[in-house]
């Protein structure tokens, strides 16, 4: 699991807000010094009983004279920046829709043909040096996506439409954060950016459109059928399956998915099966209710079921 | 000073015990103060009441193809276990029953958000705000019916 750096960029946006970052703290880091040098020289003049008014005059023009200056410069640097952010060539972009909820992230990768959309949640894979478009909605309370190395942070608000441009450079695993609070789970609200080669992502979308692979084998087939006619299927969708709850994640390719939780514990079939009977245990306060109710085969048949779901 | 005894009055409305003490008895009695008292749960139960499609029939509160659950007329009784039996049996023409679809913890929440519409729970442990637009007060303030 990969820490969150702002410092290691992987796309042309996140430099641009890292260089802006070292020019403010290398003035700020002068000033600091300048001020502690001025405030240690004028206590050792005061000391003396030398100081007089003319030189003090001097020196308080000079200083508002430097700040205006140093403030002003800041001022360009970040509107340059600015700037610069909104300027990606987004002609071919990916466009994917982050929908925030309490606490996980539904990402919905957007097609002209309605038959190439697909939906999946906390993992957002895109292509290398290309565009993407993220279109940012929130359910229930303000949320802040925030990938630090690839972009700033961006809020989604109920009721509005925010959109976030970005590019990955490098391939790689980039963590993210909801980084506005949104409530009690809201530390445990993480979602990952995989940056892929083109045709890697191309392989992985794929796969991704595909509907869910039939029940294998007879605990599979129980874990199904529990999953399709129990609770599960009142917030869940598995494409493929008469399983088409819209207010919880998608769970079509559960299985390629690396966390459960939005991050909170890795996806491996002794946490699923914790996180099945006991949500509140792992995460306090989730929306999934408990299923202690369930037998022990009944349980296991759901692990192994969502655990084929590849 | 007042203002002060407020704050302290509010202390526990909203205690989140996100894992329930299992009920002491068998009967329904602790399974209706727990829910009932409980502003958390309430909110849940107002949560669910909209996620499991129950607007679909009777709307906010105001009925539609269902009766309205926010005025004193009750086909089969206001009291939690009536009501809790009217979501997990069905009733004839029409309410669906949800046994096995919800869990028991998720429909006495329900339970306990259907009374709060028509005032009869708490004020301090009744919704206090919806969520969208709406043409009717919150359910903490309306009039017991």
């Amino acid at each position: 699991m990969r820490v969150q750096n702002m410092f290691s960029v992987a796309g042309p946006q996140a430099e641009r807000i890292a260089e802006l970052w070292w020019i403010t703290f290398a003035i700020c880091l002068v000033v600091f010094a300048a001020v502690l040098v001025a405030t240690g020289l004028a206590l050792w003049k005061g000391r003396k009983g030398t100081g007089s008014g003319h030189g003090a005059h001097l020196a308080v023009a000079s200083a508002v004279g430097v700040s205006t200056v140093l403030l002003l410069f800041l001022i360009v640097a970040s509107v340059a920046t600015d700037r610069a952010l909104a300027q990606i060539d987004a002609s071919d972009a990916l466009k994917i829709e982050v929908v925030g909820n309490r606490w996980w992230w539904d990402i919905r990768y957007q097609d002209p043909d309605p038959s190439r959309r697909f939906t999946t949640a906390n993992e957002i894979a895109i292509p290398v040096g290309r565009a993407v478009e993220l279109t940012l909605r929130a359910n229930d309370v303000i949320h802040s996506f925030w990938v630090p190395a690839l972009h700033g942070k961006k809020d989604l608000i109920p009721g509005r439409t925010a959109t976030l441009t970005l590019r990955a450079d490098k391939p790689g695993t980039y963590r993210g954060q909801c980084a506005e609070f949104c409530g009690v789970q809201h530390a445990k609200m993480a979602l990952f950016v995989y940056a892929l080669p083109a045709q890697e992502y191309e392989a992985w979308a794929e796969q991704q459109r595909r509907p869910a692979p039939p029940p294998a084998d007879g605990p599979q087939q129980l874990g199904h059928d529990l999953f399709v006619k129990g609770t599960c299927a009142m917030c869940h969708a598995i494409q493929g399956t008469p399983a088409n709850g819209r207010r919880a994640p998608d769970l079509t390719h559960f299985a390629s998915r690396k966390t459960i939780g939005a991050g909170t514990v890795p996806n491996d079939p002794q946490q699923l099966a914790v996180w099945i009977s006991d949500p509140h245990a792992v995460k306090p306060g989730v929306n999934m209710p408990a299923h202690a109710f369930l037998k022990r085969e009944e349980l296991a048949a759901l692990v192994a079921y969502l655990g084929s779901l590849k | 000073m007042f203002s002060l005894a407020f704050l302290l009055g509010g202390c526990e409305r909203e205690q989140r015990q996100f894992k329930l003490p299992a009920p002491e008895s068998a009967s329904p009695a602790p399974e209706r103060t727990r829910h009932e008292e409980n502003a958390h749960s309430v909110a849940q139960g107002k949560l669910w009441f909209r996620w499991f499609n129950c607007v679909g029939c009777h709307s906010l509160g105001g009925g539609g193809m269902g009766p309205a659950l926010m005025d004193e007329n009750w086909r089969y009784g206001r009291e939690p276990q009536s009501i809790y039996e009217t979501i997990m049996n069905g009733r004839p023409n029409g309410m669906p029953s949800f046994r096995g679809r919800i869990t028991e913890d998720q429909a006495w929440q329900l339970v306990a958000y259907v009374r709060s519409m028509s005032g009869l729970i708490a004020q301090d442990v009744a919704p206090g705000r919806h969520d969208g637009l709406s043409a009717v007060p919150p359910e903490n303030l309306r009039d017991k019916r």
